[in-house]
């Protein structure tokens, strides 16, 4: 046996867009940690598709960079183009989406790893994780019953931490398919993690198994552009970071090309559909509906005469293609025959073929909302391992992680942000409370408070609670402050500024086809106007000081949609009472008559932290929620008699 | 979401605190901060200057309960209203009580018009629940509470399952199909721009809403029903000098199984007589006139029979089938070209002389925008056709079913607050589309439709949504 022990407070399993994440948070907050991978070589690689953001992925990124962490950063440096989706719709479904040159984006991470104080890689595989029962009555009465003290790699040696988080991808004794073709190994044929599977199911945590899939890259050679339509970035480029100067993201951008399938293809995948993998039944893992492999999309949707294909750049360093939308566990034959019918690809060369993986991870159930194992106190886990999909994702859910480890070890309060705060709060709350069967894809329908979760005002919302643990530095929070603070005045300055009824202003409205004024009329109500935006204001507001773009932005925002953006502000001051109410940790739902078997059964096994939480339990409905409250009112009242 | 979330709500709340039934008075009871308020909207002192404001807590005082809409008044019932001051209350808020005359008539008026001036239905059990959490009650009574709010799970199960056979909700189920298609709809194009492409969905929701509104309009006129079988249909007889209404009267009281009361007591006197056949009950209108002169029209004048028509439910109007139709047919079936009506064609038995067959009727009801008008020939001088008669009323209201089904009154009045603030939140969808908003925006009002009409039927939002998306739509690059 090797006796060799090193000793860190945190330590992090998997590199990964989760890995990093919680490894920068907890070395930047003065832990000492040892962050884990399978290789060096690959940290913060992108095995699926190139691109950071895309609708709701966009404000994960943004809230990510308000609360601290460096996936925009990143991004911001390595992109190749980069597009401001939805811009006809409304402010909050704008969201940010760049492809990235993955070579460099994964290069620009690890070097941030690497200058990071704190922080240590180590390339090794972690084969089992050590704990200890744990005696404290107090820690017991909140749920715990073991401790972390560790981890195990293969070659034996110990590593002692006081918090430990899993972030370990698909990586948890994968297999990749491709037709009839399995191979063990995890994504792009890097090493699979073998051992730390079992040893997570001896400490009493339950796993399934879920499945996601990748297309094809070709030969940038083989593709004849001429019959695919350029898919152009947009000009000037908004940067993801809050803190990146916009002039340093203006530069030539690289174009994607759109085509589509046809009859021709679907026609062979269907032909061939009992060599696929998953309808043979080979493949036990369930797969997202959200990114759904080519053979699903045609047996599902029979009557598309077609599907939309993305040809899009891997990097500059080499001319391989990713074929987005055409993901597949088909066997290779099929394959080429079939990625052969998409015009523009007849002659198409494929260098990596598409392949569907299948992977160990966790039934986030058994997470507190501060992504910690709920018995086992230090045990953290995030990304993919947790249940869901997507680099963004799982980056947020590592930095949540990593903040709440910190602030465990350091003894402070945790973060929490909620449903009405972030896309991450509804990410972490929709993992830890609802029953999800597939992996998790964020979505803005998933958000209802989304006409606040914008992400042109994530700073906003989160920059204090990311200043507050120890993330966002003073003067980065002062600046914001300054924002808020010039964003009210204009806000104010705008509404109390009335235009007169005079023949200078109707021309003014004439010329700009708008309806002429009846009485005196606030600047605020002009641009409530559809023909009217606070830059086309500008000649009848004289006093007007130079403002900046993301400060101006906001004052729109404001000012347009005060209406709605009111009404979802008292949605939410309902939503809060009920986030309020706090259940005990120690809870005994036995003790709870009138409660129905299912919801017995429901708030038992997920055991949430207050009453909104339960009533999002599927199972739980209202009467048993009114049920509880009067219980754990009677409760309060029963222990203030004693008193 | 929106029945959990009443469990905190501090708003003020009404409930018919008696027995359901026409008893010689009833109370209704409100509980909140804003009992006093509300209820001096609609109260009127018997004497003058008095307002429920100055009320001394622990005192009851005569009134009356009004219906003030613009300068007019319309007096609903005397009553006696009394006031506890928080905490020394039932459920340790403001209360006010209204002892009424009771009938469910007016004391469902009475409660409509609260719920108009702001307070909400309350829950079953919520009195006694306010009581609880405001430390009225006693923690050996505890369990007591637990059990009755416990019992809100039966309760639940049983009326989700009464409605689930119910028309409204086999009707509330599709129309919450439709717009959740449409939602899931907004979702992609939202989700996934580069696929799925808004050009041109505005102008078709809004004609989905328009469907869906009309839907719902006519659902709250169903979830009348409830009231309408209890309390009957305001009928009123029309028809030229002998037409036979005088004999329509008759052969209604010939197959009369029970006279009802003639409503002495009530303010109104538009009802004069209650006939009850079978299940369904016939106000009828100005039967008096009819006795008398056999000639509503000519006796009251045709402005005055315009208001009785106005105001009734049903209109039964009697064609002599031997003689030609004139301008007076044209007429009189003008006047009544906007209500529920049944024509009868009299005396069929004379076959030999028959002049006005169905045929004629589209017609004589030209200016009707339906011409769907059920017509019976009947010969009521021998009673024969008011079984016909029956079922084409119960056709009209009860969608068929002679029998009522067994429903809560207190449920339908639910239902219709619910469906009407689902059509004020289609309305908002419809006025972003008229502003030009975008999808997103105007999602808020969509889903809050959504969520209001799945109150209805006992059916939470939950992932609905995300369910229609990927079902319906090819997510996903």
């Amino acid at each position: 046996m090797l006796d060799i022990r090193e000793k860190s407070d945190v330590i992090v399993i998997g590199a990964g867009h989760a890995g990093c994440e919680a490894a920068l948070a907890c070395s930047r907050l003065g832990l000492s940690t040892v962050v884990f991978t399978m290789s060096a070589d690959n940290i913060a690689f992108m095995p699926c598709n190139p691109h950071i953001g895309g609708s709701s992925k966009g404000h994960l990124v943004r809230e990510i960079d308000a609360l601290g962490g460096e996936m925009g950063k990143v991004i911001d440096k390595t992109f190749l183009q980069s597009k401001m989706l939805n811009t006809s719709k409304g402010p909050a479904v704008h969201s940010l989406r760049c492809q990235a040159d993955k070579m460099e984006y994964s290069k620009a991470m690890r070097r941030v790893l690497e200058e990071q104080d704190n922080l240590t890689i180590k390339q090794a595989e972690v084969s089992e994780i050590l704990f200890e029962d744990i005696e404290d009555e107090t820690l017991r009465r909140e749920g715990y019953k073991r401790r972390i003290i560790g981890v195990k790699i293969f070659s034996g040696i110990i590593y002692e931490a006081k918090a430990v988080i899993l972030c370990t991808g698909t990586y948890l004794k994968s297999r990749c398919l491709t037709g009839e073709a399995i191979t063990y190994s995890g994504p792009n044929g890097l090493l699979p993690s073998n051992y730390l599977s079992e040893s997570l199911i001896k400490a009493g945590i339950e796993l399934r198994r879920f499945k996601t899939g990748t297309p094809a890259r070709m030969d940038g050679r083989s593709i004849d552009y001429s019959k695919m339509s350029e898919q152009f970035g947009d000009t000037p480029v908004i940067p993801f970071s809050f803190d990146t100067d916009p002039k340093d993201v203006q530069k030539p951008q690289v174009s994607c090309w759109l085509t589509y399938t046809n009859e021709k293809t679907h026609e062979i995948i269907r032909q061939n559909i009992d060599r696929s993998p998953i309808y043979a039944g080979i493949i036990e893992g369930v797969g997202p509906r959200y990114c759904p492999s080519i053979e699903d999309k045609v047996v599902k949707f029979p009557d598309h005469e077609r599907h939309q294909v993305f040809v899009e750049p891997e990097g500059t360093y080499t001319n391989e293609m990713y074929i987005d939308g055409m993901s597949s566990s088909l066997p290779e034959d099929v394959q080429l025959a079939m990625y052969r019918t998409v015009p523009g690809l007849e002659n198409c060369k494929i260098v990596k073929n598409a392949y569907a993986i299948e992977y160990d991870c966790l039934c986030p159930g058994q997470l507190h909302p501060t992504l910690e194992i709920k018995d086992i106190r230090g045990l953290f886990s995030a990304g993919q391992f947790n249940g869901s999909s997507g680099y963004e994702e799982a980056a947020a859910q590592g930095l949540y992680a990593g903040i709440n480890a910190s602030m465990q070890i350091l003894g402070k309060d945790y973060i929490y942000i909620d449903r009405s705060e972030g896309y991450i709060g509804v990410l972490v709350d929709d993992l830890v409370t609802k029953e999800n069967f597939e992996p998790y894809r964020m979505m803005t329908s998933r958000a209802e408070y989304r006409l606040l979760l914008r992400q042109d005002n994530a700073d906003i919302r989160l920059r204090k609670k990311g200043y507050e643990v120890g993330l966002i530095s003073e003067e980065k929070y002062k600046k914001l402050l300054l924002k808020e603070e010039q964003i009210q005045m204009e806000v104010d300055r705008l509404k109390k500024t009335v235009v007169g009824a005079n023949a200078r202003i109707q021309s003014f409205m004439e010329k700009n086809g708008s309806s002429p004024l009846k009485t005196a009329t606030s600047l605020a109500e002009l641009i409530c106007r559809p023909e009217f935006n606070y830059e086309n204001i500008k000649e009848i507001d004289p006093d007007r000081e130079e403002l900046p773009f993301d400060v101006t932005e906001q004052v729109e925002i404001t000012i347009r949609y005060e209406g709605y953006i009111d009404r979802q502000q008292r949605q939410v001051e309902q939503f809060k009472k009920l986030e309020s109410k706090l259940i005990p940790a120690d809870i005994d739902y036995d003790d709870v008559s009138s409660l129905r078997l299912e919801a017995r059964q429901k708030l038992e096994k997920f055991r949430p932290v207050n009453i909104g939480q339960a009533s999002r339990i599927g199972g739980v409905n209202p009467a048993d929620i009114s049920v509880l409250i009067i219980y754990l009112d009677s409760l309060r009242r029963g222990q203030s008699d004693e008193n | 979401m929106g029945s959990v979330l009443n469990n905190f709500k501090d708003d003020t709340i009404c409930a018919i605190a008696t027995a359901m039934s026409d008893a010689g008075i009833g109370i209704i009871r409100v509980s909140g901060k804003e009992a006093l308020q509300i209820c001096d909207g609609i109260y009127v002192s018997g004497k003058k200057e008095h307002t429920l404001l100055s009320h001394d807590p622990n005192t009851i005082r005569f009134g009356y309960i009004c219906d003030e809409d613009g300068d007019n008044r319309k007096i609903i019932d005397e009553v006696m209203i009394s006031y506890m001051k928080a905490p020394h209350s039932y459920t340790k808020e403001d209360v006010i009580e209204i002892n009424s005359h009771g009938g469910m008539l007016v004391m469902n008026e009475i409660l409509s018009l609260l719920i108009k001036k702001g307070c909400r239905l309350a829950e079953p059990g919520e009195f006694t629940k306010r009581a609880f959490l405001n430390g009225r009650i006693d923690l050996t009574k505890a369990e007591a509470v637990m059990d009755i709010i416990g019992a809100q799970n039966k309760f639940a199960l049983e009326s989700s399952r009464s409605q689930l056979q119910g028309s409204i909700s086999k009707e509330v189920k599709a129309i919450r199909k439709e717009l959740l298609y449409n939602m899931a709809f907004i979702e992609s194009a939202l989700d996934d721009p580069e696929n799925y492409d808004l050009t041109g969905f505005p102008e078709k929701l809004s004609g989905v809403i328009n469907t869906v509104s009309f839907k719902l309009r006519k659902l709250v006129s169903t979830a009348d029903e409830g009231k309408i079988r209890k309390e009957g249909i305001k009928t009123v007889i029309i028809g030229k000098p002998n037409a036979g209404k005088s004999s329509l009267l008759n052969a209604l009281y010939g197959s009369e199984r029970a006279i009802v009361t003639d409503i002495a007591g009530t303010t109104r006197d538009v009802i004069e007589e209650t006939i009850r056949i079978d299940d369904i009950v016939l106000n009828l209108v100005d039967t008096a006139g009819i006795r008398d002169t056999d000639n509503v029209i000519e006796k009251i004048g045709v402005d005055k029979a315009k208001d009785k028509i106005e105001e009734a439910d049903l209109c039964l109007y009697i064609l002599d089938s031997t003689s030609d139709i004139d301008d007076e047919d044209k007429a009189i079936a003008g006047l009544c070209s906007n209500k529920k009506t049944i024509v009868i064609l009299n005396k069929n038995d004379l076959t030999g002389s028959i002049k006005i067959t169905k045929d004629i009727l589209p017609m004589l009801f030209s200016e009707r925008e339906d011409d769907n008008i059920p017509v019976i020939t009947a010969s009521l001088l021998n009673g024969e056709g008011i079984d016909e008669l029956k079922k084409s009323i119960a056709d009209i209201f009860f969608n068929g079913d002679i029998a009522p089904r067994q429903e809560i009154y207190i449920t339908n009045l639910r239902h219709k607050t619910l469906l009407e603030g689902s059509i004020q939140s289609l309305e908002l969808v419809l006025r972003g589309i008229e502003d030009g908003v975008s999808e997103d925006f105007y999602m808020v009002d969509l889903t809050n439709a959504y969520t209001l009409l799945g109150e209805i039927i006992g059916e939470e939002v939950g992932d609905d949504l995300v369910e229609e998306i990927f079902s319906k739509f090819c997510m996903g690059k």
